[in-house]
């Protein structure tokens, strides 16, 4: 029969107290003196052991509840061969150490468990929207949460479903089990947690009266979707950036040879080789070919890599996929193909969705170095400057070399700082002895 | 000269212009209502509700001339025209006593007059009302709301003459029942008189240059309301024109085509039931930067037009025609100039229609013609009134319940019904579309029985191949 756990009694004196934090979740097995829970009192913060063994069936009491009495249903556990099902039937358990209250279940009969849960906590995550925006949101995979509601009430209706889905900034609905899909990039789009609706300038605001006459041109759907996940990256993901020199004579010469190849119908760029470069570095420091998902750290099989492209009136990433095995002429072959099609607005949705990791590449405008804000949800961008002629020290000499400055932007929730450093090393060996790249 | 400021001037008391005056005295703006004739306005006085009147004595004298049917006794069943017309006039007084009532209740002052834009700049407009030739007051507001409505369209040679040829108010007001009466146009009004006139003895024929009756429901619809309007008697000429009319001493001789062939039909009356025109003259646009598009005043979603402190609502504003559209538009006009938070534009595919012919006739939404070239993957239901118990205790087996769905979304896209106290019904799925329920919402939600209501439980439920009683 499942077993109700209760609100302990941490002190004597104690009559309620605050269910800060559970550290189990429901399905998780427990096991007898396993931290089910963190319970705040007016002195101390205790943890809650379990007392029976057994499995998680239901948490009545979401984390962050004040005010739990002594001896308040707060989960049900469920035994061995029980299911879900069996919740209702619940007998309180003996109260989890260290509690001394006894427990007293014929008290309490009208404490059923659907009844138990804080009422302002559980409407908190409640989504109001709808019977038709519902339907919709479903049809169409997208997440209510983080989208303000027009309606009455701050109900959500159609027209703000339209809305987010015109914007096709709204997140997709959270896969169901991210963590066990590491091979499908489009799990880790479940990762950013729900935000509220980014509120930016708006026309009628005071402040735009004071500006000299301009020309208020509407944001396009491209415009809209490139404010709101860049907002959101910028805000949401803690950044780092990592930034090396990096020596290309070898790689220039080696692209000279290359081209200069006799029936070579293929003509290699800088870019071309960078980002061969930067796939095999990536299969050699797998941990920098990642994505952070709330529940889980995705690490992809292979680079799909994103190279960002400047169009008309904004710009797109299309993707080179599983571009580590791919040689180099039909990286430069793909590349242009796909950059042809972004600018003339012809790529399919499965052409730049889904990459891994993204490159952006601002040295032909002659740009040193910059820094960018990572493409969710991928761990990481680089950012290639131009190569240059650069005074560069060697043994205690001044030289004259060709460099290239690198920056790496990276997401610190799934990449650390010496990972992302092994990542450009590996990177800069490969830049500088290029010959490495045809292994 | 009476000189007065206000926070907001609306011109015109019907029912857009005095439900939008309470309705700005409640968000506690200073408010004048400038009405030339009675408040209330057409509706009130000249429309929805005297006709309403009118059909209700038709309606009960049918009844008591089918009293066998119920097991009853009435012998020698008649009516008197002129207490029914006096009925239907007493009606509309005493409406008319409750709007100034309600006026007076929330502080709304009004103006007998003609009110007529006299210039000024955003920020300080003025008006000036007239009576009896004479301006006897200047009013100033920064908002002032033109809602004067729309009066009966004349077509060239089919003028109003108020003898042969009647308008909705002559019609209104008969002395005589007409013996035989040509009806030209079969939207609600025309429709609407034609059953009145037709329960009350006349031979009605009804014209309509469209290729069904009540044009604007769905397809249906007008082939189940045509079938039982020429049950009744009436003849329904579709796809129809009148070319001219030839007036005779006591009776009118109308030339209608119809499929290339001129006919001449001779009657006594002519209802002229073609549509509407707005109020726009006289009434100072002349030199503003509103806009006016065939007798209809431009506006955006929340009423305001071209120039600056200018709003306009209702008919003046353009279709639907409906008072109810009318006091939406008023409402929504004053809560954005007020700044009330959360104002969305009138969704006019949320108004739902009413035509109080026998049989009754409702609607909300998109016909199924419509839903279909929107490009709506639709789910149809259908149910009659015969497969209902309440409408065989009734004794008013006739009607249909039809249903609209997005198959893909289980949005209720449109809802139209005919048969008895359907106008009543409708607001049933009015509210199912206001907040957006789907087939779901009306398959749980629970209908009375016995009620007609139930009908618009399994049309839903038809739609999805689970209907019950049929």
């Amino acid at each position: 029969m499942p077993i109700e756990i209760l609100m302990p009694a941490l002190s004597p004196t104690m009559t309620e107290g605050t269910l800060s934090n559970w550290l189990v979740k429901e399905g998780d097995t427990i096991t007898s003196g396993m931290v089910l829970a963190e319970i705040e009192t007016d002195k101390a913060t205790m943890e809650v052991e379990a007392v029976e063994e057994g499995k998680l069936g239901k948490i009545l009491i979401p984390a962050g509840t004040e005010g739990v009495a002594v001896n308040t249903p707060i989960a049900i556990l469920l035994e061995e061969g029980e299911d879900a099902s069996a919740i209702g039937s619940a007998k309180p358990a003996a109260s989890p150490a260290p509690a001394a209250a006894p427990a007293a279940p014929a008290a309490q009969p009208a404490l059923a468990p659907a009844a138990a849960p804080a009422p302002a906590a559980a409407s908190a995550n409640r989504v109001i929207a709808s019977p038709l925006a519902k339907r919709m949101a479903a049809n169409d995979g997208l997440d209510l949460t983080g989208i303000a509601g027009s309606g009455p009430h701050g109900r959500i209706v159609k027209r703000d479903v339209e809305a987010a889905l015109a914007s096709g900034g709204a997140k997709p609905a959270p896969a169901a089990k991210p963590a066990e899909a590491p091979a499908a990039p489009k799990a880790a789009a479940a990762a950013p947690a729900p935000v509220a609706a980014m509120k930016g300038l708006t026309l009628d605001d005071p402040i735009i009266q004071m500006l000299p006459p301009f020309d208020a041109v509407p944001n396009s759907s491209m415009r809209k979707i490139i404010a709101k996940r860049l907002t959101e990256s910028a805000r949401d993901i803690p950044h780092f950036n990592l930034q090396m020199d990096v020596e290309i004579d070898a790689l220039l010469a080696l692209r000279k040879q290359l081209n200069e190849r006799p029936g070579a119908d293929y003509k290699l760029s800088v870019n071309d080789l960078v980002i061969k470069a930067t796939a095999l570095a990536l299969t050699r420091v797998p941990d920098a070919n990642v994505a952070y998902t709330d529940g889980a750290i995705l690490k992809f099989e292979r680079v799909d890599m994103a190279m960002a492209v400047a169009i008309e009136g904004g710009l797109i990433t299309p993707i080179i996929k599983d571009c580590a095995s791919k040689g180099l002429a039909t990286i430069s072959k793909e590349a242009k193909e796909l950059a042809g099609k972004a600018r003339e607005g012809k790529l399919k949705p499965e052409e730049y969705q889904g990459g891994t990791f993204s490159i952006s590449n601002l040295g032909m405008f002659g740009i040193k170095g910059f820094t960018s804000i990572i493409n969710p949800p991928q761990g990481a961008i680089l950012s290639v400057g131009a190569g240059e002629e650069r005074a560069v020290v060697k043994k205690g000499a001044l030289a004259i070399a060709n460099v290239m400055t690198l920056n790496l932007a990276v997401d610190h929730r799934c990449i650390d700082g010496a990972v992302g450093a092994a990542f450009l090393k590996e990177l800069k060996g490969l830049i500088e002895d290029p010959i490495t790249l045809m292994l | 000269m009476d000189k007065q400021s206000f926070d907001i001037v609306i011109v015109g008391g019907g029912p857009g212009g005095y439900v939008a005056a309470i309705r700005a005295a409640q968000l506690g703006l200073k408010t004048a209502v400038v009405e030339a004739k009675h408040l209330g306005g057409i509706c009130l006085n000249w429309g929805c509700i005297p006709t309403k009147a009118l059909l209700r004595s038709a309606e009960i004298f049918h009844y008591m001339k089918h009293a066998k049917d119920y097991g009853l006794k009435a012998d020698n069943v008649g009516f008197d025209l002129e207490a029914i017309v006096k009925r239907s006039r007493g009606v509309s007084a005493q409406l008319n006593k409750g709007v100034g009532h309600l006026l007076k209740k929330n502080k709304v002052t009004v103006f007998d007059g003609w009110g007529k834009l006299s210039g000024g700049k955003e920020g300080a407009r003025t008006l000036t009302v007239e009576k009896d030739g004479k301006i006897f007051a200047e009013l100033t507001a920064p908002h002032i709301v033109l809602a004067t409505g729309a009066r009966a369209r004349q077509l060239p040679g089919l003028e109003v003459d108020g003898k042969f040829v009647w308008s909705y108010m002559e019609a209104l007001v008969p002395t005589d029942v007409p013996k035989s009466l040509l009806v030209i146009g079969s939207g609600a009004i025309g429709i609407e008189f034609a059953s009145f006139f037709r329960t009350l003895g006349s031979e009605v024929t009804v014209v309509e240059v469209m290729d069904r009756v009540l044009p604007v429901e769905d397809e249906d619809i007008s082939a189940f309301a045509k079938k039982s309007f020429e049950k009744q008697g009436m003849k329904i000429l579709t796809k129809a024109t009148v070319k001219g009319l030839k007036k005779g001493s006591n009776t009118v001789t109308a030339l209608v085509e119809q499929d290339g062939k001129t006919v001449e039909i001779t009657v006594d009356r002519v209802i002229s039931a073609v549509g509407i025109v707005g109020n726009v003259e006289n009434i100072g646009l002349e030199g503003t930067k509103v806009k006016v598009d065939r007798t209809h005043v431009v506006i955006d979603a929340y009423g305001r037009t071209d120039e600056p402190g200018i709003y306009a609502i209702g008919d003046l504003a353009g279709p639907p025609w409906l008072a109810h559209k009318a006091e939406h538009e008023g409402v929504v006009c004053v809560e954005k100039i007020a700044g009330v938070k959360g104002v969305h534009p009138l969704d006019i595919s949320k108004i739902p229609g009413c035509t109080y012919c026998h049989p009754q006739v409702a609607s909300v939404g998109m016909t199924e013609a419509k839903a279909k070239a929107a490009g709506y993957q639709v789910k149809v239901g259908k149910f009659p009134f015969i497969g209902n118990g309440k409408a065989i205790a009734l004794g008013e087996p006739e009607g249909l319940v039809k249903t609209v769905f997005d198959a893909k979304t289980g949005e209720l896209l449109g809802a139209h019904m005919v048969g008895a106290e359907v106008t009543e019904l409708i607001q049933g799925y009015a509210i199912t579309r206001s907040m957006e329920g789907t087939e779901e919402d009306l398959f749980h939600t629970v209908f009375p029985h016995p009620t007609l209501s139930e009908m618009m439980h399994e049309s839903a439920l038809d739609a999805f191949g689970r209907v019950i009683h049929m």
